[in-house]
């Protein structure tokens, strides 16, 4: 098993994120950064790299890709460690008082204090809403997302959504499982032209079946899901049996795991002490968007600065008895690690 | 007070609430929807990222077309109607005025 042992796990690669690997390397703590996704920069790289951001102190203008670059060039000196790929899962306070962190691929990170620095949260399965269907999550014939095409195959399926990747799985799986239905609520796909028009070409062929102007409505099923109810704009009812249902309507930015963490929460955000970006749990701090507070502002720069004194506040909370004195890098220039 | 324009926000059938928007601060009708306390995420922030500012357009002053990022998000979400909008995507002009909405569940 991999493991890894840090001063600050910081979760999320964004701006605020990599910043906070800066101020710390100026305290003289080593930094291990993890994120889902498979690059650093967050929303910057995986969201907008080419726009422009106008509200950076000092620089006019600055794409977002750009900043990223720069960021990684600022915080090269203190040898941040990186687990990229990956979402950490959760976490245990051991009896030293030291954090260990699980990410989804099972590698270990100890750590002295956590900081999380998670954004909009990871991007997860919008559900639609059918009572019922979260009963059968989890094995039990409800996917939100297909991880192993494998897992249909002569199997019985019904897929709903109208998007890119519910026409891409309908193309896909119409020659892996057994029956594919697509159920979209409208009459057209507006999503890539070419996909629709393969979808149409398979409906004819009769490898899927297509039913349009209708929303899977009910769920039904004794322990695994058996049926859903296709419900037509017009009100018509029909039963279809089924093996798996996949609705697929997009992802959409979630507090994840680190919701079910037993921090204070408040409108889906980490409530923070601004003394410190400090959280309700000690050893734990929140910067960036992911955090709330009295007058917040979901700012780069306000990120900037509440990762400078999160990095106090973990000094603090690691050095207990040691004296803190503010060094300015204009005097001391940048520290080593 | 030309600089405002009144938008309405339909809360139950027939029941319409006026809301004073300003015109000359470049905001969004997400902005101002969260703005007058309405339970609206908004957790992308107004980029049309995450669909949860999704409203209904029963009424009003035609808007310009959305953008094809708002169709693709719009199209990915569980429910769509012909008025459906991203109301980040909507900016507050002088030409809003008589603007119905509907706002539409979070998580369609």
């Amino acid at each position: 098993m991999n493991s890894i042992s840090t001063d600050i796990c910081i979760i999320g690669a964004g701006p605020v994120g990599l910043f906070a690997v800066f101020e710390a390397g100026l305290l003289k703590l080593r930094c291990h950064v993890v994120d889902a996704l498979p690059q650093v920069g967050g929303q910057l790289s995986e969201i907008y790299p080419k726009k422009p951001i106008y509200d950076i102190p000092g620089f006019p203008e600055v794409l977002a890709g750009d900043l990223v670059r720069n960021l990684m060039q600022q915080i090269a000196p203190f040898h941040p460690t990186f687990t990229l790929g990956e979402r950490v899962e959760r976490y245990a306070k051991l009896d030293d008082g030291t954090f260990q962190l699980f990410t989804t691929d099972g590698t270990e990170i100890i750590c002295k204090t956590i900081c999380i620095a998670g954004g909009l949260g990871s991007f997860e399965p919008r559900k639609p809403a059918i009572e019922d269907l979260e009963k059968f999550e989890g094995g039990r014939g409800v996917h939100y997302m297909v991880r192993d095409p494998e897992h249909f195959r002569n199997q019985r399926l019904v897929i709903a959504g109208g998007g890119d990747s519910a026409l891409d799985w309908t193309i896909f799986l119409a020659d892996v499982a057994k029956e594919v239905t697509l159920v979209h609520r409208g009459t057209t796909f507006r999503g890539a032209a070419d996909s629709a028009e393969k979808v149409q070409k398979l409906h004819e062929a009769g490898k899927v079946r297509l039913v349009l102007s209708s929303n899977v409505t009910h769920v039904h099923g004794n322990g695994h899901l058996e049926a859903v109810t296709i419900t037509a704009n017009g009100g018509s009812t029909e039963s279809v049996a089924l093996d798996h249902f996949i609705p697929l309507f997009g992802l959409t930015p979630k507090l994840g795991p680190i919701g079910e963490w037993g921090l204070e929460l408040q409108d889906d955000a980490v409530k923070v002490n601004t003394l410190d970006y400090s959280t309700s749990e000690p050893g734990v701090f929140a910067i960036g968007d992911i955090n709330t507070y009295p007058g917040k502002l979901k700012l780069i720069l306000c990120g900037f600065h509440e990762a400078a004194l999160m990095a106090q506040g973990a000094f603090k909370y690691i050095n207990p008895d040691k004296k803190y004195v503010l060094k300015y890098t204009t005097v001391n220039g940048v520290p080593t690690l | 007070m030309t600089d405002e324009v009144r938008v309405y926000v339909e809360e139950a059938p027939g029941q319409r609430r006026e809301v004073v928007a300003p015109t000359d601060m470049g905001l969004s009708l997400m902005e101002i929807l969260k703005a007058d306390g309405y339970d609206i995420q908004a957790t992308c922030g107004g980029m049309a990222l995450c669909g949860t500012c999704h409203v209904e357009v029963l009424a009003g002053p035609a808007l310009p077309e959305p953008s094809d990022d708002e169709l693709a998000m719009l199209e990915s979400l569980p429910v769509m109607t012909q008025g459906s909008r991203l109301s980040c995507q909507i900016r507050i002009t002088e030409r809003m005025d008589g603007l119905v909405v509907r706002l539409m569940p979070q998580n369609a």
